[in-house]
């Protein structure tokens, strides 16, 4: 077993609250209720403790961030402490004097979500009618700030045609990075995947205009893409590894090593509320249950790249395959692989209707 | 101009800071990191938007006692690397 290293990232989801209703949502079906939010007090407790254990990064992330009153508060006591701050937002409630005052709190990167390139498929998809005009004038106003801008699209099936067009918002928008990201199937996406997923021609043909974009763009706008594990032969890093890298707090101050790991029943995640970060990191009995190569079963266990992939995704393999235990099913090499292509096959003549994400019962 | 007159400088958003918990030098770019080594750290605390790749050169052979043909190069490699990664413009 090697030696504990500390974390770099602390990814705080401050609320399951969000003006949106994205079908792709990776937030779990169970949204975590207001009133379980951790208090400011708290939130400012766990900034320092991570960086007292070593994070530099920290990723506010939600439902939407910007819905918490106390954003900028959070932000100017992390960079106050010296973390790096990155906000991901949906830009909906980013109006001047939020940009002014998260500038005036030391914000350091934001990023973006846009639903599509066109308005009227962007709203549609995210629930919020009007949506895409603010978003486009937050990036103006990302812009205008002198901040670095992340402009994040998310793709599938009913989008991923004008993957073109998203790309030239991006240069439009003057992003200094541009991340493409297929939809990951967790929490409400897993629940819409029929209406999601991409047909192998699509995949193809986005792969081509990334190929062809990175080229063109290159030195300039770095673009990020994330791949389908439906189509992939080896699966993700998910996290960099479980325990590896990042602690996420839920809204209710769960300590998860993955954002989806509450899905998993037998393992229990400790509170902030109970205990501290730096005995969660080190002495959790979760966050060390897949932690490292010892817990992998074969194809895993003996394979060259076991501290690469770290063998997938947990909370994938639970969700296909009924068992966190199991090479991730995005492996060609995981014996349950074939789950991947029956998905892909039962979204061929499924229709395009979605569950739209929303708090309370639907 | 030449590759040795350009200024590079780290990119919106990119940071090189002091990590206390580790001991070493670490560039902090939008959601990601870059740990550089020895070398590349010494290169990196010379950029400040002002020396060029010459001036910076000059200064780690004169640091380390190194012809700058052998220094400059080396600088240049690590410079343009971040480039690509998006941390930094030349
Ligand atoms: S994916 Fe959409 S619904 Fe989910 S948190 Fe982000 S903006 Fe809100
Ligand atoms: S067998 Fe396991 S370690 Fe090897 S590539 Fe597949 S998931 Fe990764």
């Amino acid at each position: 077993m090697t030696q504990l290293t500390p974390p770099m990232g602390l990814i705080a989801e401050l609320t399951h609250r969000c003006p949106l209703q994205c079908a792709y949502c990776s937030n779990p079906l169970s949204l975590d209720p207001p009133p379980d939010e951790l208090t400011t007090d708290e939130w400012r407790r766990v900034l320092d403790e991570a960086a007292e254990i070593g994070v530099l990064q920290l990723h506010l992330t939600g439902g939407e961030p910007m819905a918490r009153r106390d954003l900028v508060e959070l932000v100017s006591h992390a960079t106050n402490i010296g973390l790096y701050t990155n906000l991901i937002t949906s830009g909906v409630l980013l109006d001047d004097d939020a940009m002014e005052r998260l500038l005036a709190a030391g914000i350091e990167h934001i990023q973006l979500s846009f639903q599509d390139a066109v308005p009227e498929s962007a709203d549609r998809f995210g629930g919020y009618r009007g949506g895409h005009a603010k978003k486009l004038e937050a990036a103006r106003r990302i812009h205008d700030a002198g901040m670095p801008l992340t402009a994040n699209f998310v793709i599938h099936r009913q989008n991923i045609e004008r993957l073109e067009d998203m790309l030239t918002l991006g240069e439009q928008l003057r992003a200094d990075r541009i991340e493409i990201a297929h939809t990951q199937y967790y929490g409400w996406a897993l629940l819409n995947r029929t209406a999601l997923l991409p047909t192998a021609e699509q995949l193809e043909f986005a792969n081509q205009i990334v190929t062809d974009a990175r080229d063109r763009l290159l030195g300039r706008i770095t673009i990020d893409y994330v791949v389908p594990d439906y189509y992939a032969a080896r699966p993700k890093a998910c996290m960099g590894g479980w325990g590896n890298r990042f602690i996420n707090i839920s809204p209710s101050g769960k300590a998860l090593p993955c954002h989806a790991a509450e899905t998993i029943p037998d393992l229990t995640f400790p509170s902030v509320r109970e205990h501290s970060l730096s005995s969660i990191w080190t002495g959790s009995p979760a966050f060390a249950r897949f932690r490292g190569t010892d817990w992998m079963p074969d194809p895993c266990h003996s394979c060259e790249r076991r501290e690469i992939d770290w063998g997938g995704c947990r909370c994938q393999a639970l969700a296909l395959t009924g068992d966190a235990t199991a090479t991730d099913p995005a492996c060609a090499k995981a014996p349950s692989h074939f789950v991947m292509a029956a998905a892909i096959r039962q979204t061929a003549d499924a229709g395009l209707d979605f569950v739209p994400r929303r708090l309370k019962g639907a | 101009m030449s590759k040795s007159d350009r200024i590079p400088r780290f990119r919106r958003g990119t940071k090189l800071r002091f990590d206390k918990t580790r001991s070493t030098w670490v560039v902090l770019a939008p959601e990601r990191l870059f740990m550089p080594d020895e070398i590349g750290t010494e290169i990196l605390k010379l950029v400040d938007g002002q020396r060029s790749i010459r001036v910076i050169s000059l200064e780690l052979a004169g640091q380390f006692n190194a012809p700058l043909d052998v220094v400059e190069p080396d600088v240049i490699a690590v410079l343009e690397g971040l480039v690509m990664k998006g941390a930094m413009e030349l």
